[in-house]
């Protein structure tokens, strides 16, 4: 069977809301994400992003519709506590609130936290301890205790922590939303290394348009349902649309939308600002002025 | 209040740091024992030169030693005044209007001093200063696990000791913000009567509770996701090792000594 990485097929879920009327979250959603792939989850407040996030992880489980993940249905109903534990091996995921992720009071049991839940052997825990420590760049904070590290800091230990359990695909459920401008790069620059460099399928959901812009591929969640998908050039394009959805749309974006509206030509994607400035200085004839 | 020391935990290395955290909770048993059953001056001594001994062998600096000691202060100097002033022997040494001094009094209060100091020594060294919060907590759920035939949950407790001081400062970074919250919207909490400024707290306490609730769902369901069902493999594992053995005689042989000290003579009696 030629699955992708990850399947979804018409899932819907609803919370229970006041006297227990449903109310419906996801809407008959499909998607697919190949092994490899870095997409970035947009929408605003509600439109079922962290729901979706969950439901990969089966701490919801959908009430309609089947998901399938790495070749496995994991909304069979013959799903035992060990293909769940598999499936979250496989599946990892970081949240929003650092300090509701870290388990133990020194960084490197909490790292090992995972991989003991596995029964992994003792050694073998050392190594992939050490290995996740060194991944995200946090080997001299072994010993220190989370509470003292910065909010960066204690999401890359978060992030270790996964790593640990030697997962295919990783979701960050809006990791850096609590975090300032610092403690972002450090954890947007960890996300872009676990996919370049150690080939982890990464799946964020966020609301900041420049970290969807880091992604190889943009969906767009409305009410429940993908209202855009595809390579970030394109969805950025669709400016009217975004903004209908409650979205921005990133600066260098936006500008490049309105020359082209006003008749300037430009050729290219652009979705940073570094590539916003190439474009309108090769746009101004001047290929060798400093832009 | 980033720098609060969770278990006071003083990383080096040393003989002591490198014992099982297990033999460590039986020797400070064992040495809290010897501390309590003394009885004689020469065991005191003794003691205290243990005492001195174990924090040598710790390599914890006096100056951080000291620093804990600084709170149990006023349980001493209480001890002392009490047995100072209200022990009556025969050896009277000083008497003024209803005051008097005797030399047993005088001699109940050193060991008084040196009994709280070796317990404090004991513990601290033993178990706070030279082994972490979580090496401690799985050597007690060691210690205990013969209890999890009757079904006690022993496990459970081990995860939530650690859990809680896990959390300690997280709440009490939190307090801190909702207390500095209330304060700007003019809530007063450093004046009025004892019973006003508790009233005062009840604003801090109901958000306190919800936010460690909300605190606790989010946790589990991490714990979860890290597919935490309360057993495993560990990445320590201890040994006992033939220094760890050796260590326990040794405390063994120091509590029977301070035992026989006692039978000896040259107890003292008050």
């Amino acid at each position: 069977m030629d699955l992708p990485f990850i399947k979804v097929e018409n899932i819907s879920y609803s919370y229970k809301g006041d006297g227990g009327v449903g109310v419906p979250v996801i809407k008959e959603l499909s998607l697919e994400i190949r092994e490899g792939e870095f997409v970035a989850v947009l929408g605003h407040n509600g439109s079922g992003k962290s729901t979706l996030a969950k439901l990969l992880n089966m701490i919801f489980s959908p009430q309609s519709g089947k998901i399938y993940i790495d070749g496995k249905d994991i909304t069979a109903p013959d799903m035992t506590d060990d293909d769940v534990f598999a499936l979250r091996k496989t599946v990892g995921m970081v949240f929003q609130n650092p300090d509701n992720q870290l388990v133990a009071t020194i960084v490197e049991d909490d790292v090992a936290f995972g991989p003991e839940n596995l029964s992994v052997p003792s050694e073998e825990i050392r190594k992939r301890v050490d290995e996740a420590l060194r991944a995200v760049g946090m080997t001299k904070y072994a010993h220190h205790e989370p509470h003292r590290l910065s909010g960066g800091q204690k999401q890359r230990v978060a992030i270790a922590g996964i790593i640990a359990m030697l997962p295919k695909c990783i979701i960050f459920d809006e990791s850096t939303a609590m975090l300032d401008p610092i403690g972002r790069r450090e954890v947007m620059q960890t996300i872009k290394m676990l996919n370049e460099k150690m080939g982890i399928t990464v799946i964020m959901i966020t609301h900041y348009m420049d970290e969807a812009a880091m992604a190889g591929r943009i969906v767009v969640l409305d009410e429940g349902r993908i209202a855009l998908d595809g390579k970030p050039s394109e969805v950025f394009e669709r400016e009217e649309l975004l903004r209908s959805m409650g979205l921005d749309v990133p600066q260098c974006a936006a500008i490049i939308h309105r020359l082209r509206e006003a008749g300037v030509a430009l050729k290219g994607d652009c979705t940073t600002p570094e590539k916003c400035a190439e474009l309108i200085g090769r746009a101004l004839g001047g290929e060798g002025r400093d832009v | 209040m980033k720098n609060i020391a969770l278990g006071q935990y003083y990383p080096a290395k040393s003989p002591l740091h490198r014992l099982d955290p297990r033999i460590k909770v039986l020797l400070a048993l064992i040495y809290i024992c010897a501390a309590a059953f003394c009885k004689n001056i020469i065991g005191f001594g003794v003691l205290l030169v243990s005492a001195l001994l174990i924090v040598a062998l710790g390599r914890i600096p006096f100056k951080t030693i000291f620093r804990s000691l600084t709170p149990v202060l006023f349980v001493m100097l209480f001890a002392v005044f009490f047995q100072v002033f209200f022990t009556k022997g025969d050896m009277l040494l000083f008497a003024w209007w209803k005051l008097q001094i005797y030399g047993e009094g005088l001699y109940l209060a050193l060991f008084t001093i040196v009994r709280i100091f070796t317990l404090i020594i004991g513990t601290s060294m033993f178990l706070t200063y030279t082994t972490t919060p979580i090496e401690l907590t799985y050597a007690i759920e060691d210690l205990l696990s013969p209890l999890k035939k009757l079904k006690v949950p022993v496990h459970d407790f081990a995860m939530m000791m650690t859990l809680a001081l896990r959390f300690i400062p997280t709440l009490v970074e939190e307090a801190d913000k909702i207390m500095t919250a209330q304060k700007a919207r003019g809530a007063d909490f450093s004046t009025g009567s004892l019973v006003q400024r508790a009233k005062a707290l009840k604003p801090v306490l109901i958000p306190l509770i919800v936010s460690a609730m909300r605190h606790a769902v989010e946790l589990a369901v991490a714990m979860e996701c890290r597919c935490y069902h309360g057993d495993g493999t560990r990445m320590v594992v201890r040994k006992c090792r033939f220094s760890d053995i050796a260590a326990l005689i040794v405390m063994i042989i120091f509590l029977a000594g301070i035992i026989y000290l006692n039978i000896l003579g040259l107890v003292y009696t008050a």
